[in-house]
């Protein structure tokens, strides 16, 4: 993500010109940018002016004076570790629920029995069970993928089922009064009508998948940004444990982003329209 | 030896078992609709016009009597229907061909070329040629409403089934929408069973119109249109037809006072 100054060459050449500079600050992103960047900036200066002990508040400026004495390739291997287990549960939450909301919308039987397991599955805080799923399936990346997974499913099932299920109700009709395959009423008509709910959920799980594998690493891991946060806390290095609170913010930011580039790309139809 | 009737409705009655009790909707309804006939069903909202047009098309059972449609008892969707929806209903993300062509898709799987051409005769027959590129929301409703008729036609049924298609639309564009039906049916008849809740609407377009009562719906009165085909803008102002209208509209007003 860049931080960076926007650029403000433009205002300064035409002095006094007050709409230019309006023009600027209407800009998408440079209200967000300007915002972030004030609140830093009197993050800085209540550290410094206040003493705020580091262990408290650390200043922003000690926060990132640890990005590069731990060094780059340190970085990569703990956002890696982390992105690959979120990225990992997301895609299987995405292959579990799918077909299973599909399923829940064909078969009112299934939605019957269930939902109902579902809701129970969902109700139950993920957080405490996955010391057990650690348990239960041992070291490695397999418990932390499943940790993911259950964290961040249920509003795909939910919100694609609910997609499904919004189908306009005279296409239906239209495809049983053709004899349609059952099959091509999903891929034709209900699963393109669900995209948007689709895609709304998947922004949501999206970042609930990074929380998914920052939980699994505070279970059991000797890697990832969440792991790292750990060590960093039971050492005292609190600069460094909000460095990597500041990385997986980002990670989190980034993923929603290209979930939401990916509908612009793959689905523009399904956008509102800007009149 | 008599041809059968297009459609054939025999003391047909119809109950919807509901959560809170039996709801009829219809009660012993017998009419006929012959081939290439243009019948227009009028009557109050809720007098079960539109699970009359589901029955013909084999999407509801009836719970008494038969309807027949070439002859043979419907016991399930036919192919040979086409539907026109009150709302256009077409895909978002499919461009107006594709929208056109999407019976063929979806009963198949795949196009070819020939109902390509066939997508871009029918809208060409509507007035939509050189639009099959864009997407529906690039058109207007009355425009979306006419690729809704292209499409119903597009797999050349030999019923049309028309649910208040221009009920969703302003009274000037539902009126072109009214001449420009008489114009594609006058080019190429079709058996077309019409519900509407314009009495101008169904004296214009209809051979035949018929008027239902209230809940239970059943058929208060049938009457012929007396005026010639081809029909066209100067047919609004026909005494007959403006009689017949006026007639129309006593009898529904009749009955809502009854």
């Amino acid at each position: 993500m860049s931080l960076s100054m926007p650029d403000f060459s433009k205002p300064e050449s035409t002095k006094g010109r007050r709409p230019d500079l309006r023009r600027i600050l209407a800009a998408p992103g440079v209200a967000a940018i300007l915002t972030i960047l004030g609140t830093v900036a009197l993050w800085e200066l209540a550290a410094r002016t206040l003493n705020i002990p580091s262990y408290l508040l650390p200043a922003p400026s000690s926060i990132f004076s640890t990005f590069p004495s731990i060094g780059a390739e340190r970085w990569a291997g703990h956002v890696w570790a982390t992105l690959r287990v979120a990225l990992l549960g997301f895609a299987l939450a995405i292959a579990i629920a799918i077909p299973l909301a599909i399923a829940l919308v064909r078969s009112p039987a299934l939605n019957r029995t269930l939902y109902p397991l579902l809701v129970i599955v969902q109700s139950t805080p993920v957080v405490a069970i996955a010391p057990i799923i650690i348990v239960v399936l041992g070291a490695g990346d397999a418990p932390r993928i499943v940790i993911t997974t259950l964290i961040c499913f249920f509003p795909l099932v939910v919100s694609t089922a609910t997609g499904l299920a919004a189908t306009p109700p005279e296409l239906i009709e239209l495809s049983r009064s053709l004899r349609a395959p059952a099959f091509r009423e999903i891929t034709q008509i209900r699963l393109p009508f669900a995209v948007p709910y689709i895609f709304s959920a998947l922004k949501i799980s999206v970042t609930l998948a990074v929380i998914g594998a920052v939980v699994a690493e505070f279970c059991a891991s000797d890697a990832g940004v969440g792991y790292f946060i750990q060590f960093s806390t039971s050492m005292f290095k609190l600069p460094q444990a909000w460095a990597g609170l500041f990385v997986l913010a980002a990670m989190s930011l980034a993923l929603f982003q290209a979930v939401s580039w990916a509908q612009k790309l793959l689905f523009p139809w399904s956008l509102p329209r800007k009149r | 030896m008599q041809t059968p009737a297009a459609i054939r409705f025999d003391r047909l009655g119809q109950v919807f078992e509901t959560g809170s009790g039996r709801l009829e909707a219809l009660r012993n309804v017998s009419f006929e609709v012959a081939r290439h006939e243009f019948l227009a069903v009028l009557g109050p909202s809720g007098c079960g016009k539109s699970t009359l047009l589901r029955m013909i098309a084999g999407l509801l059972e009836p719970t008494l009597g038969t309807v027949e449609v070439f002859g043979r008892r419907v016991t399930g969707p036919r192919e040979d229907i086409g539907i026109v929806f009150q709302k256009p209903t077409l895909l978002p993300w499919a461009t107006i061909e594709d929208n056109v062509m999407f019976p063929v898709r979806h009963k198949r799987g795949r196009v070819g070329s020939h109902d390509r051409d066939r997508a871009h005769e029918l809208l060409r027959m509507v007035g939509l040629e050189g639009f099959g590129k864009r997407l529906p929301d690039e058109l207007s409703g009355g425009m979306q409403q006419r690729v809704g008729i292209a499409r119903a036609l597009h797999m050349d049924p030999d019923i049309l089934l028309m649910d208040e298609p221009f009920s969703a639309l302003d009274a000037l564009t539902r009126e072109e929408m009214g001449f420009d039906l008489l114009r594609i049916f006058g080019e190429r008849p079709k058996t077309v069973v019409f519900i509407t809740h314009s009495v101008s609407e169904a004296a214009l377009l209809a051979d035949r119109v018929l008027v239902m009562t209230g809940r239970p719906g059943s058929v208060l009165t049938e009457l012929p249109v007396p005026v010639a085909r081809p029909r066209g803008r100067e047919t609004i102002k026909d005494p007959a037809v403006t009689e017949l209208a006026a007639h129309l509209r006593d009898l529904l007003l009749q009955k809502d006072a009854a």
